[in-house]
């Protein structure tokens, strides 16, 4: 009795602690678009919030994996450049094949086959995630520009861009499969044996693997389903773009990490949630849409992107210590 | 033959660290491949080609030894080259436009250690953080183009003899023997395997390793500086992404050398082979006709493949 009384305080503090996260990141995109709206007319209408929120599904669908990757403490730095890959692999396959399904499963085959390079190397040979990542990066954007060499593919089927582009009952389709898979993430990683095995994995990793959680089988599978999404990703940027080239995913990687730390998921594992990612990626992307709309030239977004994550990193570290000291 | 001294050769052999069997085998491989390989002009392009790369590797080894890691290093070293352009056609004065170019590479070193040492913000997300304001920085300053119409006397720097030997070769040999000293023969240098190594001990030993890091940040950043003025002279111009992913070859030389990312253990001597091996690799590679995008893919899997023994040999233990 007097230890479920002991639990029942922490329990409720965590509750609180995560509902708080969230009310202060929904207060920033407020704040945000408040100010928006102030500053440019075009802000506040259908076409440019709808805009934004496919823009910002785009980024979800990337960070979704990567925030399953950080969860357990690792790290994907690769993410860019397999989704790079991934597109042109599957732009090339539904070019000359003529087939949107069979393009969609080299897209996310390729994707998973990279997470599953990255997930053996981490579990496997104990290279550090961000070192192992990190060159599987350099390698699958090798390969990207080896296998493109130098060429551009454009021009898919009607069906297969309404992925990207299209609509229905007014609403970008992209719109509706980030919907899906945030509410099929909540379930996966709040309701599920193997979603809180991965926070515990995070939370600690030693006290996880000798409660007999099988570690390195689940880091594998957050590598390949880290991989496996941004194939996905990579599909719906393909049919937005109507084109393929080997610098696709160059400058992805910055903006998922930031969607993903903006969220509120720590960098050391075990905190942090998908709707968090969601949020994240929703003001990474207001702010981005911001600067388009005043005009400012797309030569700042990586200096604002870069120190976004700075400071997103920071106030978490600052936040955290706090609640721990307490 | 007997069993002794076979046994004996073999562990004489294996003393040996397995980066030099690496480029010993390259340059067997590259010498029979291709007939222009083991010439001396080209021989000691390789030399030079990596004298930036190698300015760039020293400090990356100093600063993996402290189980960090710094991805903006080639972001900054464009940056500074860019600065180094700028500064240099609006002063006309390259000294200045150096001077310059060192100031931006060093507050992005201390940037770095204060975000990591004070923040306690973890490494690579630091560094991919400032890698993203250098090279927007560098977008924004030059517009996106090329800065071209540089003064004609930069070009001693990259393709200039001094005593007869080749100007890049003198800068990356004083870099050599300025970083052995600090590593091996300072103070500062003991601090920097302790950094990765044990650094709740030397907190407790009374050093401020706050202060040690920022220091070792900043050396990677003066020498990104210093390897500006090398990149703005070898293409007579500065472009915004000149030198954007120089910091994986620099990292890759490091790893190939058998420094260790995790214990703070490393070796200065291993990454100047690991630098001329990359160089090699590269070099060869070229000769070849292999696109550049074989060249990463081949550097990127030396990585996998030495670390790979790495982790046989941690397991060996």
């Amino acid at each position: 009795m007097s230890q479920i009384e002991a639990a029942a305080p922490k329990f409720k503090l965590t509750v609180s602690r995560d509902l708080t996260d969230v009310a202060y990141r929904l207060l920033a995109v407020a704040l945000i678009c408040i100010a928006l709206s102030l500053v440019s007319d075009a802000f506040l209408t259908a076409n440019n919030l709808l805009n934004v929120l496919r823009q910002a599904s785009l980024v979800f669908f990337m960070a979704s994996g990567l925030t399953l990757v950080i969860l357990t403490g690792k790290i994907d730095l690769s993410i860019g450049a397999t989704v790079g890959l991934s597109a042109c692999v599957a732009a090339t396959v539904i070019k000359s094949t003529g087939s949107p399904w069979l393009g969609a499963a080299a897209a996310i085959g390729v994707g998973s086959i990279v997470g599953l390079g990255n997930g053996l190397m981490v579990t496997k040979l104990r290279i550090p995630s961000f070192i192992a990542t990190y060159g599987m990066l350099w390698v699958a954007q090798g390969a990207t520009y080896y296998y493109m060499s130098g060429q551009s593919v454009y021009g898919f089927p009607t069906g297969f861009r309404a992925l990207g582009s299209g609509y229905l009952f007014g609403i970008p389709i992209p719109i509706y499969l980030m919907v899906a898979f945030l509410v099929i993430g909540y379930f996966f990683t709040k309701r599920t044996t193997y979603g809180q095995q991965i926070y515990a994995i995070g939370a600690n990793t030693v006290a996880a693997r000798l409660s007999g959680i099988p570690v390195n089988s689940r880091l594998n599978l957050v590598f390949v389903l880290s991989g496996a999404m941004a194939g996905l990703a990579s599909l719906i940027y393909l049919a937005r773009l109507n084109s393929a080239e080997g610098d696709i995913g160059e400058t992805l990687t910055l903006p998922t990490i930031a969607a993903v730390v903006i969220g509120g998921t720590s960098l050391f594992g075990g905190v942090g949630s998908l709707f968090g990612t969601f949020i994240g990626g929703l003001i990474l992307t207001l702010i981005l849409n911001g600067m388009n709309l005043l005009n400012l030239n797309a030569n700042w977004q990586p200096l604002v992107t870069g120190l976004i994550v700075l400071l997103a990193v920071w106030l978490d570290m600052k936040t955290r210590s706090k609640t721990d000291s307490n | 033959m007997s069993e002794g001294a076979l046994a004996q050769g073999m562990s004489v052999l294996g003393r040996v660290p397995g980066v030099a069997f690496v480029l010993v085998a390259l340059i067997a491989v590259f010498a029979s491949m291709s007939p222009g390989f083991s010439t001396a002009p080209n021989l000691t392009n390789i030399l030079v080609q990596s004298s930036i790369l190698l300015l760039l590797a020293l400090p990356m080894t100093f600063i993996i030894m402290t189980e960090g890691l710094d991805l903006s290093i080639g972001a900054v070293l464009t940056l500074g080259s860019v600065v180094l352009a700028a500064v240099a056609l609006a002063t006309g004065s390259l000294t200045v436009g150096f001077i310059a170019a060192l100031a931006i590479g060093l507050a992005f070193g201390l940037l770095n250690g204060w975000l990591i040492a004070w923040l306690d913000i973890p490494p690579f997300v630091t560094t991919l953080g400032t890698l993203g304001v250098a090279q927007g920085l560098c977008l924004v300053i030059t517009d996106g183009t090329s800065i071209v119409g540089l003064p004609s006397g930069l070009q001693f720097f990259y393709s200039g003899y001094f005593l007869g030997i080749p100007f890049p070769l003198v800068i990356a040999a004083i870099a050599y023997a300025v970083m052995h000293g600090i590593l091996y023969h300072t103070r500062l240098g003991t601090y920097v395997p302790a950094l990765g190594g044990n650094r709740e001990a030397l907190r407790h030993a009374g050093v401020n390793d706050r202060v040690v890091l920022a220091v070792i940040y900043g050396i990677g950043g003066l020498m990104a500086g210093i390897a500006a003025l090398l990149l703005t002279s070898r293409i007579s111009s500065a472009h915004p992404t000149a030198a954007i992913g120089m910091e994986f070859d620099a990292i890759a030389a490091v790893a190939v050398g058998g420094t260790q990312f995790e214990r703070g253990e490393g070796w200065l001597l291993g990454t100047l082979l690991g630098v001329i091996t990359i160089g090699v690799l590269r070099n060869g590679l070229n000769l070849l006709a292999m696109p550049s995008s074989i060249q990463v893919i081949c550097v990127g899997l030396l990585v996998i493949v030495a670390l790979f023994f790495d982790g046989m040999r941690k397991a060996q233990e």
